[in-house]
């Protein structure tokens, strides 16, 4: 009995011991053990602003010819009505 | 506007449009920021008209109130479109102005926060005068005086609360190259906009012909 407690106790002491190395992950890459400054970002990593730049202004543009034609439609429509009832209004002699 | 003003006014308009984009490609960069601050030149001007319509709208709207004058409404409603639009203008080219400059599309900070419940507001009130039904008129007036007693909430807001926003004080303190050029496309958007409210009053006035011929109609 003794013998077996001791078999069990070495077992489960390496178990134990064993843990930290079981629970060790390959590196991911990430700066995790410390962190290197550099001076500058490499070109891959910097955010382009010419692209935000042209997105607002084609934007605005877009917006502007949408609206100015959606003005003209609605204006061209009521307008198109007004002339329609104002040749009904006249020949039923109003 | 009278017509005889409107012809050399639009040509004059899209002159300036024509020439903003090389008047802003001239101008110095930011020291910080670079190429995209360049998105300044029509993201206040957005702003600037955004504010003009609204206290249009909002002034207007309180004539209506007061004295139930049917044009003093006309003016109002079609300012009030016109401020959504130049808000939405401000509220896309921001973010991605604000993506290079900050790190992020959107912050929930004051001044943001804040103009965009001011862009909701006058997209109440055209939800109300198209769906609200009989009454719509004053209610979406209420509305506007509402958003228009927010817009200098809005425009104090970096100086009085921490935010990422640029304060107030950059475009008094503007070098001179970025000067000349700021002002001239805050000039070129405020034609534009009397233009379009020109254009945009017409509708409304052509809308109101409309419906008087209807009920003349009516037996």
């Amino acid at each position: 009995m003794t013998m077996l407690k001791q078999t069990i106790t070495i077992f489960v002491s390496i178990f134990l011991l064993a843990m930290p190395l079981l629970a060790m992950q390959p590196p991911t890459g990430a700066a995790q053990e410390g962190f290197v400054p550099i001076d500058q970002l490499p070109p891959s990593e910097q955010l382009p602003a010419a692209p935000l730049l042209i997105t607002a202004y084609a934007f605005v543009w877009v917006l502007l010819m949408v609206y100015l034609w959606s003005i003209a439609k609605r204006l061209g429509k009521v307008e198109t009505e007004i002339q329609s009832l104002q040749r009904r209004s006249a020949g039923s002699g109003r | 506007m009278k017509g005889q003003y409107f012809l050399p006014l639009f040509a004059l308009t899209t002159a300036m449009f024509a020439a903003a984009p090389f008047v802003i490609a001239n101008a110095p960069y930011e020291s910080t920021m670079l190429l995209v601050q360049k998105i300044f030149y029509f993201h206040v001007p957005s702003w600037f008209v955004m504010f003009s319509a609204i206290f249009i709208s909002g002034i207007y709207s309180v004539i209506y109130l007061v004295k139930g004058d049917r044009k003093a409404d006309q003016i109002a409603a079609a300012a009030a479109e016109i401020a959504v639009i130049f808000g939405v203008m401000g509220l896309v080219t921001g973010p991605l102005w604000g993506r290079k400059a900050w790190g992020v599309w959107w912050q929930w900070d004051a001044k943001l926060t804040m103009a965009l419940l001011l862009e909701m507001i006058f997209l109440g009130y055209q939800l109300v005068r198209r769906y609200g039904g009989p009454g719509s008129d004053k209610m979406s007036a209420a509305l506007a005086v509402f958003g228009m007693v927010n817009v200098p909430f809005v425009y104090w807001s970096v100086n009085i609360w921490r935010t990422v926003h640029p304060k107030t004080s950059v475009v008094p303190t503007l070098g001179p190259g970025m000067f000349g050029a700021f002002w001239f496309s805050v000039l070129s958007f405020m034609l534009l906009f009397s233009l379009l409210l020109t254009l945009r009053l017409r509708l409304e006035r052509q809308r109101a012909v409309l419906d008087e011929l209807y009920l003349a109609e009516e037996p």
